[in-house]
């Protein structure tokens, strides 16, 4: 099983045709919509949550994207540019998971991206501001 | 006072640089040397040992001459990617200092602010070779009619600049606690309520005038690595206060002396001087120092064999008293402890964060060493030391 948070933008030709009530229909997902609008130029943007399993949920995506609706994974994660962090290690105060800490003694900072939780306090703590929020890899999406 | 065994001069030394003969060691390394040999054979042995230290340096900026143009302005207001300078010097002669903020930051409207851009940054760009656009204003005068300007500038092409920092290296801060009940955002980083973290900005054992406590050889000058490039020492810096309390061993236990910096900004590099960002706080300029200290005698070396568990720092808050001017310590921690990662606070164990980096520290000690042991940085002999 699989469930992710996607944003689903519809061109202005297909937001006003039944689409994702397919994914349930045809490939046995479930989903839940998070958010939906129709915009002022009548492209329509969604956000849902779709579970399933992971053939189902490829397959559904495969679908999607035929029906010239572009799809993006919501999630974010935190990422850390080398070339911008000093290992000062003042990012270590707000860091609530761990994910942040001090290897002793070398005094290095260490970022363990599997313990961060992207609560991105992180982010303007740093004074160089080495820590990114960003897409999560879309390898899967695109 | 006693009679020294090893008495050297600097230009021993630097004989000894050029024929490459020198004996460079770190402040890291030379602890253990002066364990195992004794104070007399380590001041025999070694020559020189090497500092350093990286952390945010408020008062730091460039004094910059950025060339007259046709027809010429006496510029008064003066911006570099829109973060003022100072124009109240000659025509085209301004100071760029490091906390100014962008003119359209939203400092701490939302609090805590973020600060993105400020004269750290501009800094930083102008070292890494970017662009920088120039606006100057003037109101005009007869020899200099013009009355508003706008150019792109590079370091490059800039007829002089010159990083000039009137407060650096300060020898020994405050370990910051926060014992409101609310998360406070100072220049010591994010303090959590009820003393959740403690903070500390020192490269301890390694930190330049943590390693000649008594200015011995440090002064009016004194060569040294800054920001990437080549400096000197040219004064005590602000608020250099050498009449402290200090341990057995001379070591000052609150922040003491500091030093006044000067080199050419066009030598310097983006990696030893950064702009810097502090959350609610403001804008910043994180600087590459260090000091080489020659070994003239035993005591030289003495001092500088400190160790982490010989030097100690005051617990402040700055949750109430530091904004309120009321100096008072809630305790006295060595800096191994706070490099241990966990202090003793009331009892209960509180971890701690350094805001300077000790990796970049250690860095520049090290590229230091490897100068003067290849003959490529020599030892200015100060005019006279620091007053202390």
């Amino acid at each position: 099983m699989q469930s992710k948070i996607l944003i689903l933008r519809f061109p202005k030709t297909k937001a006003q045709k039944p689409t994702v009530c397919h994914l349930a229909k045809n490939f046995d997902l479930t989903f839940t919509i998070l958010n939906a609008a129709i915009l002022p130029r009548k492209e329509g943007i969604m956000v849902l949550e779709l579970t399933g399993p992971r053939k189902n949920f490829r397959d559904g995506i495969e679908y999607l994207k035929n029906q010239g609706i572009h799809v993006q994974n919501a999630a974010q994660e935190v990422k850390r540019d080398k070339n911008k962090c000093t290992h000062c290690g003042a990012c270590t105060a707000v860091c609530p998971t761990g994910a942040l800490s001090i290897q002793r003694p070398e005094m290095r900072v260490l970022f363990d991206q599997t313990k961060c939780s992207v609560c991105e306090l992180c982010v303007p703590a740093c004074p160089t501001r080495a820590m990114v929020v960003r897409p999560a890899n879309n390898g899967f999406f695109e | 006072m006693e009679k020294n065994r090893i008495n050297k001069t600097y230009r021993e030394i630097n004989e000894k640089i050029r024929s490459g003969e020198v004996v460079v060691v770190t402040a890291d390394e030379i602890i253990d040397i002066v364990k195992a040999e004794g104070p007399i054979e380590a001041a025999r042995r070694v020559d020189v040992v090497t500092t350093g230290t990286f952390a945010p340096m408020c008062s730091s900026g460039a004094f910059i001459n950025f060339g007259h143009s046709v027809p010429a302005i006496k510029a008064s207001k003066i911006w570099m990617n829109n973060v003022s300078a100072y124009g109240g010097l000659a025509a085209v002669d301004c100071y760029l200092g490091a906390t100014q903020p962008c003119e359209d930051d939203p400092l701490n409207k939302v609090y805590p602010g973020e600060f993105n851009y400020g004269g750290g940054h501009v800094i930083q760009d102008l070292v890494a070779g970017k662009k920088v656009l120039l606006k100057a204003t003037g109101y005009g005068t007869a020899c200099y009619p013009n009355r508003m300007i706008e150019k792109e500038i590079t370091l490059r092409t800039l007829p002089n600049a010159m990083l000039c920092n009137p407060r650096n290296g300060y020898q020994n801060y405050n370990c910051a606690i926060n014992l409101t009940k609310k998360t406070v955002y100072t220049y010591m980083g994010v303090l959590k309520p009820n003393a959740g973290n403690a903070n500390y900005c020192c490269a301890g054992q390694l930190s330049p005038l943590l390693n000649d406590p008594y200015y011995q050889v440090i002064g009016l000058g004194t060569r040294i690595f800054l920001g990437g490039g080549e400096g000197y020492v040219i004064w005590h810096g602000t608020q250099h206060k050498p009449s402290v309390k200090r341990t057995k061993k001379g070591i000052p236990v609150v922040p003491s002396g500091t030093l006044c910096v000067m080199g050419d900004l066009k030598k310097m590099s983006p990696r030893w001087l950064m702009g810097a960002s502090i959350q609610g706080y403001g804008c910043s300029l994180v600087v590459g120092l260090g000091i080489p200290i020659p070994i003239l005698n035993e005591q030289i070396v003495q001092y500088a064999a400190i160790s982490d568990e010989e030097i100690f720092t005051q617990i402040v808050d700055y949750g109430y008293d530091y904004g309120n001017g009321i100096s008072k310590s809630y305790g006295q921690v060595s800096y191994a402890e706070l490099k241990s990662g966990f202090i003793t606070f009331r009892g209960e164990k509180v971890p701690t964060v350094p805001l300077s980096s000790l990796v970049r520290a250690r860095e520049i000690a090290d590229v230091l060493k490897k100068k003067i042991t290849k003959g490529e940085f020599f030892l200015g002999e100060p005019q006279f030391t620091l007053p202390g």
